[in-house]
């Protein structure tokens, strides 16, 4: 893959924590920079922080310090339904409205900023093709379709109005390991065409050096390490080491893909 | 004479006390939907409402029906009247299973529903309208059938207080110790109860939306 993203910022933190009343820090003093059109992925275990931070970006959480920036801007100076229309959002229980469509679904941003129904119409026709959907599903709901399918309507949801950022939460989890499979590699061959700013948490080894053009790697709150795929699989950080040696089954594999 | 000779005799009273009953009932859901849902949908935007909401309208249920029928009785504009009285006792009965559906059938909704709505940039108002209330109306339809069923029952009493309704027979059967009067009335009463109660659960039915 071409790893030569634009590299002006779309997303900063400068020394953002996170701490909900009266607990402890959640995400501590974390500076990073996401450029634009990378896959960034938040590496780590459950409670280390990683989805935290992904929704310190859309502002569904509020740092307690710090400040972070969208487009050079801090977020707390936008009008908040602005910045989340302009960032698609994906999670791993996909969140798709159970009394509309699939059709609908899809539409529902372009729907709700008032697009013209034929404009819709094909956007819709447009993001089916794009992630892989039978058009014929589009008249069902939800609960009709496979897991997979589902969380496939969920990505082409977020990317409706053309976000030009994603924010991934561990988008393939649920999924059992062949149609994971199935999907990342779909992702890769979209955010190759695309090449939206993306921010995947996830806390699978494989699927981080498989997706992300950066690993931020998080503990606790903080963050560990900020790599590329290669300088991580070289890092003798002891985090590092542990996390490959826990995966360490089959990582030839996914360092020979691209 | 039998309770059928009584009501074919009677027909037409019989039907001006159905219609009686029906206007109470109707103008006290009205009412009570009016202000159970939106009191409903304000207790899950400020949480700590919701307890001395939802207590407030238990302890209202806990009244005894008549009691409160005499409680109102000093109320002034309220009390000038024995149908405005009656409405408003039987509003306040039939808050309790609104606001306790509403709130209920609200928080119900997939919490995964809501953040991802939330996260693609729906306002407030498009998240109750388009999400919130569509996936809770079968739950608030169920309050809806609740309260009905409960108030055709407790309208009976509000004859008491010459309110009118079908109740009017109860009463009236009781004093000349008639079964076929007091039969008269609770007969339409337990029709018009059953009637609801299948009415509005069709309805129900047809607007809870799919499963997840």
């Amino acid at each position: 893959m071409d790893s030569s993203p634009d590299k002006r910022a779309a997303i900063e933190f400068h020394h953002v924590s996170y701490r909900p009343n009266g607990g402890t820090d959640l995400v501590r003093d974390l500076s990073i920079e996401i450029r634009r059109g990378e896959t960034l992925v938040l590496l780590g275990r459950s409670g280390s922080g990683k989805t935290t931070t992904l929704k310190l970006i859309n502002r569904l959480l509020t740092p307690s310090y710090g400040e972070i920036r969208v487009d050079g801007r801090p977020i707390s100076e936008w009008d908040v339904i602005r910045l989340r229309r302009m960032i698609g959002y994906v999670i791993q229980e996909v969140g798709l409205f159970p009394h509309f469509t699939i059709e609908r679904n899809i539409a529902l941003v372009p729907k709700i900023e008032n697009w013209p129904a034929e404009r819709i119409r094909k956007r819709v026709a447009e993001l089916m093709n794009l992630v892989g959907l039978d058009p014929q599903i589009a008249s069902r709901y939800p609960h009709q379709l496979s897991g997979g399918q589902r969380q496939r309507v969920g990505v082409a949801r977020a990317l409706a109005a053309d976000p030009p950022i994603l924010l991934m939460d561990e988008p393939f989890g649920a999924l059992d390991a062949l149609t994971r499979a199935e999907l990342q590699r779909e992702f890769l061959n979209l955010q190759m065409r695309l090449r939206k700013t993306v921010v995947f948490v996830t806390h699978d080894l494989h699927e981080a050096l498989l997706l992300g053009t950066r690993i931020a790697l998080m503990e606790a709150g903080e963050l560990i390490t900020l790599q590329t795929r290669d300088e991580f699989l070289a890092s003798r950080e002891p985090l590092v080491l542990a996390y490959k040696d826990a995966f360490d089954t089959n990582l030839n594999n996914t360092r020979e893909r691209a | 004479m039998n309770v059928w000779q009584f009501m074919l005799q009677n027909h037409a009273e019989v039907v001006e006390l159905t219609l009686e009953h029906v206007w109470l009932v109707g103008v006290s859901i009205l009412l009570a939907v009016a202000v159970g849902i939106p009191l409903g949908i304000l207790i899950t935007r400020w949480p700590a409402l919701s307890k001395p909401v939802l207590g407030s309208a238990n302890v209202i249920q806990t009244i005894p029906s008549l009691a409160l029928f005499g409680f109102l009785l000093p109320a002034p504009w309220i009390g000038a009247r024995a149908d405005r009285l009656a409405i408003l006792a039987l509003t306040l009965y039939a808050l309790l299973p609104l606001i306790r559906n509403t709130y209920a059938g609200i928080k119900a909704v997939d919490p995964a529903v809501i953040e991802a709505g939330r996260g693609m940039g729906l306002t407030n108002g498009q998240l109750l309208l388009q999400v919130e209330l569509p996936l809770a109306l079968g739950v608030i339809i169920a309050g809806v059938r609740v309260a009905t069923v409960l108030l055709i029952g407790l309208t009976t009493i509000a004859a008491a207080i010459g309110a009118g309704g079908l109740g009017e027979y109860i009463f009236r059967g009781l004093a000349m110790v008639n079964n076929a009067v007091i039969l008269a009335g609770a007969i339409p009463a337990a029709a018009l109860a059953l009637l609801a109660d299948i009415g509005l659960g069709c309805l129900q039915r047809r607007l809870t939306p799919h499963a997840a």
